[in-house]
């Protein structure tokens, strides 16, 4: 893995001067406190992720899935995280590391509401000041959460400019952060943006599956033949393949691979975007229904990286969409893009139909209803279990407490076979 | 490294006024109107914006201009016809983002880089570029299209720009330096900060034309902060914002243009009179 912020061709510092002296102190701080221990860093790390957070999260065997699908299908229960996602990790690692380089003042952005939630839990954990910037349209998608975060004594922007989804609270928070660089670390909700974010936020997230690869040789003797995550910017997702990367069945020479010469097991890693409504794109009218960009984009520049992108033949960014809010993005974390080029990754899309029977069923049959990000790791499950064998670890990368009114209104809207009937509901909860 | 002339001769009798506005704002025909106006009012370059659809260097100023170009259909395409037709005889800058450059010859049909953009700009007679998401560490390539093609690359030092970096900088930068006279994002301010100050002071030993920008809106703050020891003035939200009234106000396109027109004589009137009052010493930084 790279540290030198590219990957490949991907990857990279596009950001206005004004920001490139405190990148250039993030890296730094990055390089000391994370990948050094500086100051014992990352053991502060680790404990206040399993205090705070109660971390380790389990490996669950799914056992009627498992018996319908006719696979080993284990869930690695990043839902049961303080927060009720993923996001914690990261939050948690960046407003600590925030507090590390002495700055005194926290912003963010957030899509479906999850990692503006998850850093005012960890900004007021550690005492920081904190200002989410969120589109408006998410704001009305996802209330619980703004009310999570006014809770936790943060300040929410909300964002007007455009379709006001993540993509445009993204430049806001980016805005903020031109005028305030000296003071405040703006702490970036996924493997996106400039480097040291990708790998930094990548190293955070880790965690998922350092626990996974240790989980999975006590429950399943070795290593998994599959691992499936969602993939918005990708945080969850590379959080979950990390420790799997390097097992790519590739033989080694024991001078590549100090820990021994035997051959590596291969691990096949599938990261499952947002199909939305089609996988099409409408170029007159700048709008791509559906948020996937490492399935169908070109390489562009967005947002501080090179990477995957969903854009015109000019290269004016596309609205994309999502039925899941965190899922809703034109990019993709430019790490991924060149796992995905390498052809390490595979990217595959489910639409927001099979997403919800993915929501469905895993409601049904496990008892745990999934964030409708999530979901659609269990809707790709659902409709291409008989390509799979052996065992699969899928990451349930958060809840969906946050999604059941648009679940609600969005089953209600269409024809979802497995669901129950909730028209009685849609009206309101 | 090349540098273009018609830039040169622009900052060679005296400082340099350089307005900004975004192209097609509202639209085509007013936007090509405007420009001129400003031409008449006194410019000696102009910066002329071409939109990107996530301006994150941008505040809610020129956002709302460029979201207004880009509903009025503004492409990068179109932004060169635009050119090709102004009737003008200032060197013209663009101002736009990095990704639009490096789409440009995927959209021709190409490969994606920097090259068939810079080749087109020149060709309808642009003069350099200002590209705000492109710091000096990720420019080479763009730099080498630049030399290839007789433009100049504009980067933008900021408040936080210093020591090693400013020297990259430095050693890469043509035409002129956009100095941003604060942190932040561009819009209208009524004050002149110390920063623009200790920027100036900072650039003082590099032997190229300072032009400072973000948040210039009268003649007076233009003569101070001439006479304080810069080379130029960039001036682009208090020119927006008639634009922006006059899209909102529906009133006619000559009215607008005649505001644009005196509001640019009264910035390059303080520009010249900066240079007059500006006292010996400060005339040696
Ligand atoms: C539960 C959940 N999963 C996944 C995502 C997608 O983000 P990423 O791709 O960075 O993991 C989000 C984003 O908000 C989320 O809330």
């Amino acid at each position: 893995m790279s540290t030198d912020g590219k990957f490949g061709d991907y990857g990279g510092q596009y950001v206005p001067e004004a920001l490139m002296p405190a990148i250039g102190e993030l890296d730094d701080a990055y390089q000391r406190y994370v990948l050094n221990n500086e100051d014992g860093f990352m053991d502060e790390f680790r404990e206040r992720l399993a205090d705070f957070g109660g971390r380790p999260t389990p490996l669950q065997r799914a056992d009627r899935l498992s018996e319908r699908y006719d696979l080993d299908v284990y869930l690695k229960r990043e839902d049961l995280l303080h927060g009720g996602a993923h996001k914690l990790n990261n939050a948690l690692g960046q407003v600590l590391l925030a507090k590390y380089m002495g700055k005194e003042r926290i912003i963010a952005e957030t899509g479906a509401g999850q990692h503006g939630t998850a850093t005012a839990m960890a900004a007021a954990h550690l005492d920081m000041p904190c200002t989410i910037y969120m589109g408006e349209r998410d704001i009305n998608r996802q209330r619980p959460n703004v009310f999570r975060m006014k809770l936790n004594g943060s300040d929410v922007k909300p964002v007007t400019a455009g379709r006001g989804t993540l993509k445009e609270a993204i430049s806001e928070t980016m805005r903020d952060w031109a005028a305030t660089v000296e003071s405040t670390h703006y702490v970036i909700g996924s493997v996106v943006g400039p480097h040291p974010f990708p790998a930094m936020v990548r190293d955070f997230q880790a965690v998922i599956s350092e626990e996974a690869r240790r989980q999975a040789q006590e429950k399943i003797g070795g290593l998994p033949d599959s691992v499936i995550a969602c993939a918005g910017g990708g945080s969850n997702t590379m959080g979950t393949f990390a420790n799997f990367v390097d097992d790519d069945g590739a033989e080694r020479s024991s001078a590549d691979d100090p820990s021994g010469d035997e051959p590596r097991g291969r691990v096949d890693l599938y990261a499952v975007e947002a199909g939305g409504s089609s996988l099409a794109v409408d170029e007159e009218a700048g709008v791509a229904p559906n948020s996937a960009s490492l399935s169908t984009g070109e390489e562009g520049v967005l947002h501080g990286a090179r990477t995957k992108l969903l854009q015109d033949s000019f290269g004016q960014i596309m609205e994309s969409h999502s039925i899941s809010s965190g899922l809703d993005y034109a990019g993709v974390g430019p790490e991924l893009a060149h796992l995905v080029d390498t052809d390490r990754v595979t990217p595959v899309a489910v639409d927001d139909d099979v997403a919800l029977e993915g929501f469905h069923r895993l409601s049904q049959t496990e008892g745990i209803i999934p964030a409708l990000e999530t979901a659609h790791a269990f809707g790709y499950l659902e409709e291409h279990h008989a390509e799979l064998s052996g065992s699969v670890i899928v990451n349930v990368s958060g809840r969906g407490d946050k999604d059941l009114q648009s679940a609600i209104e969005e089953t209600d809207a269409r024809d979802v076979p497995n669901a129950p009937d909730m028209s009685m509901f849609a009206e309101g909860i | 490294m090349a540098e273009n002339e018609a830039i040169a001769a622009a900052f060679a009798d005296g400082p340099a006024f350089i307005p900004y506005l975004a192209v097609g704002d509202p639209d085509y025909e007013a936007s090509k109107a405007y420009v001129e106006a400003l031409a008449r009012g006194g410019a000696d370059i102009i910066e002329l914006g071409l939109p990107f659809s996530e301006p994150i260097a941008e505040g809610s100023t020129i956002q709302n201009a460029i979201v207004r170009a880009l509903e009025g259909g503004m492409t990068p395409s179109r932004f060169f016809e635009f050119v090709t037709e102004l009737d003008v005889d200032v060197p013209l800058v663009c101002m736009t983002y990095y990704n639009l450059i490096y789409q440009y010859g995927r959209s021709r049909g190409g490969a994606p880089g920097p090259d068939a953009f810079v080749e087109r700009a020149a060709e309808v007679g642009i003069s350099g570029l200002v590209v705000p998401d492109l710091p000096a560490e990720e420019a080479d390539p763009l730099r080498e299209a630049c030399d290839d093609h007789g433009l100049d690359l504009v980067f933008i030092v900021a408040p936080t720009t210093e020591g090693e970096r400013l020297e990259r900088m430095m050693e890469r930068v043509s035409g002129y330096v956009y100095v941003q006279a604060r942190l932040g994002t561009t819009g209208a301010k009524t004050d002149v900060s110390d920063q623009t100050t200790r920027s100036l002071q900072r650039l003082s030993e590099w032997d190229v034309p300072k032009a400072v920008g973000f948040g210039i809106s009268s003649g007076d703050q233009a003569a101070r902060i001439v006479a304080n020891g810069a080379d130029g003035i960039i001036v682009g939200s208090a020119l927006v914002d008639i634009v922006a009234e006059g899209a909102s106000s529906e009133r006619p396109v000559e009215e607008t243009a005649a505001e644009l027109e005196a509001k640019a004589r009264e910035l390059a009137e303080g520009t010249r009179e900066g240079a007059a009052r500006r006292s010996p010493d400060v005339d040696a930084i």
